[in-house]
C-alpha cells in the first residue's frame, strides 16, 4: 500500500491567543502537529504494519513547518515532503487543496490518502474533501473504524460518524479518508525514531514543482480578526445546609430567572 | 427560475434536521438583502413530503431531485447536483447549516465550482453584495470575519442554533422544479449503525454533562465480581453517568461529557463536548464534575446560561457559569432531579 498522511502545524490548543497588528499571536507557545493529524499518521502507520507498503507524510507550511513532519517521521513514517512556496501564505482551502491534490499525484501511484477531521487552527474541516474532489476520489470523512480494507480488490470499509449514528460504507481505492479520534490511540514518538527524524533531509516542493502558479489566487479574505471580549460572568453560588435544600434553591432560580 | 440564494436542506431518514430551517430562514433574508428569492434544494429519496415543509419555512422555489440513487447521503453524488443546480439557477449564494455531511459536501461543491466555503457561520452581514460573514477559529479563542469577493456563490455553513428558526406559515407553496438526477456513485453504504445517545447534541436545547467527576463517588462499593481497579472505576462513573441521565431525562436534554471521561472510557466518544469533540450552542448547559478546561469551554462557551456543579471552588468552570453549586454531584445532581421534577411536573 502506498500511503499518505497529510498533516499541518498549528499552535498548542493550550496556547494563549491574541490579535497583534490584525494577526494572530500564540505568543511563545509552542508549535505542534495538528492534535488531529496524529490519529490519521497513527492510522497509515497502522495500514502499513498490516498490509505492508510506505507512508510519506506531507505537510504545506513555511520552513518551521518540517517540524510537524519530524514528529510524523518519529512516530515512524517512511519518508515526509514539504510543500512550501511564499505565495502559499495565507491562502484558503481552495488553493490548500489543489496543492496538496498536485502534491499527491507528484507522488505518483497512491493507495491511500490520511488526514485529520480538521486543524485545530483555521477549524474548516474542508481539507480532505477537497483534496479528494481534486482528485475525483471518494472522500470518506470522520472515519471512527476502518472495518475493511482488502489492498488486491482494492476496496475499503469504514464506520463514518454522523450526528445520526455510524454510517457504514464501502469504498474502492484509491480514497482519501479523514479520521476522528476514536479511530486509534496515536503512538508517541520513539527515542530511535526521534534520532532518524532530526537527521533526516526533507524535501521541499515549490509550486512550480508541483505545477501550479507561485502565487495561486484565493477566493476568500479576511477583513478582521477579533478577540472575543471578556465576558465577566458573575457566579451566583447556591448555598445551603442540605443537598436538598441547595437542589430546590437552585431549581427556584432557575424558575425565577426562566432559565428553564 | 433563478432564485439569487440557495438553501439545502440536510435531511436524514426522510426528514429535514431542525438546522436546515435556521438555514433556510437565514438565506430568505440575505435573498431580501441582495433582491432575489430563495430556492431550498432537497436531495434523497423519499423526500418530497419535505418540500411542503421547505415552502412553509419560506422558500420560493423547491429544486428537488428525488431517485433511488441518491437513496443514501453519498458526498460524491450529492456535490455534484448542487453545482448543477448553482450553475443553472446562478446562484450568487448556497446556505447549508452545519452537519457532517454538509461540511464535505460544501467542501467539495466549492471545489466544483472553483469558489470559497466559510463553515461554521454564527453570524453575517450583508455588504455590498457580498455576505460578510463571523465564524469562530482556533477553538472559539478568536472569530474571523470572512468574505468571499473574487467568485460566486459564496458558500457558507451555518452553525446549528446561532439563528432563530423561522415560524412555518401553514399552507404557503412555491414552484417545485426537478433536477436531474445524479451520476452513479463509486462509493456504497452498506449499512447504518444506531447512536448510542438520544437527542443529537448539537441540536439541543439542553444539555446536561459529565466529567472526570463522575467516577468518584467513594460512597459506592462495586460488586465485587469486578476486581480489576479500572473497571471498578468504569463501573463507579456509570452509575454517576446514570444520574446525569436521569436530570437529563426531566430536562429533555442531550447528555454531553467532557475529554477527560471520554479518554478514561466511561462514555463514548459520540457524546464528548469540546475542542476535539462537539462544538454546541444550547440554552442551558449543566456541567456536572467537570472542572472546565479551556479546550472543552471551547465547545460550549457559547451556551446561554451554565450551570455548574463540582466539588473544587476554584475549578475553572465557575469562571462562565451563571449559576454555581460548590458540592459533591453524586448529591446534588439526583436532589436537583427530584427538584425540578416537582417544580415542572415531569
Amino acid at each position: 500500500m502506498n500511503i499518505v498522511a497529510c498533516v499541518k502545524q498549528t499552535p498548542d490548543t493550550a496556547a494563549t491567543l491574541t490579535v497583534q497588528g490584525g494577526k494572530v499571536s500564540w505568543g511563545d507557545a509552542p508549535l505542534v502537529i495538528n492534535p488531529w493529524d496524529e490519529y490519521a499518521v497513527e492510522q497509515a502507520l497502522k495500514t502499513k504494519e498490516a498490509h505492508g507498503g510506505k507512508v510519506t507524510a506531507i505537510c504545506l507550511g513555511p520552513e518551521q513547518a518540517k517540524e510537524a513532519l519530524k514528529h510524523a517521521l518519529a512516530m515512524g513514517c517512511d519518508e515526509a515532503i514539504l510543500v512550501s512556496d511564499p505565495g502559499f501564505e495565507g491562502v484558503d482551502s481552495l488553493v490548500v487543496s489543489k496543492a496538496l491534490a498536485a502534491a499527491i499525484q507528484k507522488i505518483g501511484a497512491i493507495d491511500l490518502v490520511f488526514c485529520g477531521r480538521q486543524a485545530v487552527d483555521s477549524e474548516t474541516g474542508l481539507m480532505g474533501a477537497q483534496v479528494a474532489r481534486r482528485l475525483g476520489w471518494p472522500s470518506l470523512s470522520l472515519v471512527a473504524a476502518v472495518a475493511a480494507l482488502d489492498p488486491a480488490g482494492k476496496t475499503i470499509t469504514v464506520e463514518r460518524m454522523l450526528d445520526e449514528g455510524r454510517q457504514v460504507v464501502r469504498s474502492p481505492l484509491p480514497a482519501v479518508v479523514s479520521v476522528t479520534k476514536e479511530i486509534n490511540e496515536p503512538r508517541y514518538p520513539s527515542f530511535m525514531g526521534i534520532r532518524k527524524a532530526s537527521k533526516a533531509e526533507i524535501p521541499v516542493w515549490s509550486a512550480s514543482a508541483i505545477g501550479l502558479d507561485p502565487a495561486p489566487a484565493g477566493v476568500l479574505s479576511w477583513p478582521e480578526l477579533i478577540a472575543p471580549p471578556k465576558v465577566e460572568i458573575q457566579c451566583e453560588i447556591i448555598q445551603g445546609g442540605s443537598p436538598d435544600e441547595i437542589a430546590a434553591k437552585l431549581a427556584d432560580r432557575l424558575i425565577q430567572e426562566k432559565v428553564l | 427560475m433563478a432564485q439569487k440564494v440557495l438553501a439545502y436542506i440536510d435531511n436524514f431518514n426522510g426528514s429535514a434536521t431542525i438546522s436546515s430551517w435556521e438555514a433556510l430562514g437565514e438565506a430568505r433574508k440575505v435573498a431580501e438583502a441582495l433582491g432575489g428569492g430563495v430556492g431550498a434544494v432537497i436531495l434523497g429519496q423519499g423526500v418530497e413530503g419535505i418540500a411542503r415543509e421547505a415552502f412553509e419555512h419560506g422558500a420560493d422555489e423547491v429544486l428537488l431531485a428525488d431517485a433511488p440513487g441518491l437513496k443514501d447521503y453519498r458526498p460524491e453524488t450529492y456535490a455534484s447536483i448542487l453545482a448543477q443546480a448553482a450553475k443553472q439557477s446562478s446562484a450568487e449564494a448556497i446556505i447549508l447549516p452545519t452537519s457532517g455531511r454538509t461540511r464535505e459536501l460544501a467542501g467539495m461543491t466549492a471545489v466544483d465550482l472553483e469558489t470559497g466555503v466559510t463553515p461554521d457561520v454564527i453570524a453575517f452581514e450583508v455588504q455590498g453584495g457580498a455576505v460578510v460573514a463571523t465564524r469562530p477559529i482556533y477553538g472559539g479563542k478568536l472569530l474571523t470575519k470572512e468574505v468571499c469577493l473574487k467568485a460566486r456563490p459564496q458558500i457558507l455553513t451555518l452553525r446549528s442554533r446561532a439563528f432563530p428558526k423561522p415560524e412555518p406559515t401553514a399552507g404557503k407553496s412555491g414552484t417545485l422544479t426537478r433536477l436531474e438526477g445524479a451520476s452513479e456513485a463509486k462509493t456504497e453504504v452498506v449499512e447504518y449503525k444506531a447512536s448510542e445517545g438520544g437527542v443529537s447534541l448539537t441540536d439541543a436545547a439542553v444539555i446536561v454533562s459529565g466529567g472526570r467527576g463522575v467516577a468518584n463517588n467513594p460512597k459506592l462499593t462495586p460488586p465485587a465480581e469486578i476486581t480489576d481497579e479500572k473497571q471498578q472505576e468504569i463501573w463507579r462513573a456509570q452509575q454517576g453517568f446514570a444520574k446525569v441521565r436521569e436530570l437529563a431525562v426531566v430536562l429533555k436534554a442531550a447528555v454531553g461529557a467532557s475529554r477527560a471521561a471520554v479518554d478514561a472510557g466511561y462514555i463514548p466518544y459520540a457524546h464528548q463536548v469540546g475542542q476535539t469533540g462537539k462544538v454546541v450552542s444550547p440554552d442551558v448547559y449543566v456541567a456536572c464534575g467537570i472542572s472546565g478546561a479551556i479546550q472543552h469551554q471551547a465547545g460550549m462557551r457559547t451556551a446561554k446560561t451554565i450551570i455548574a456543579i463540582n466539588k473544587d471552588a476554584e475549578a475553572p468552570i465557575y469562571k462562565i457559569a451563571r449559576f454555581g453549586v460548590v458540592g459533591d454531584m453524586h448529591e446534588i445532581v439526583p436532589a436537583l432531579t427530584k427538584a425540578l421534577k416537582e417544580r415542572l411536573g415531569r
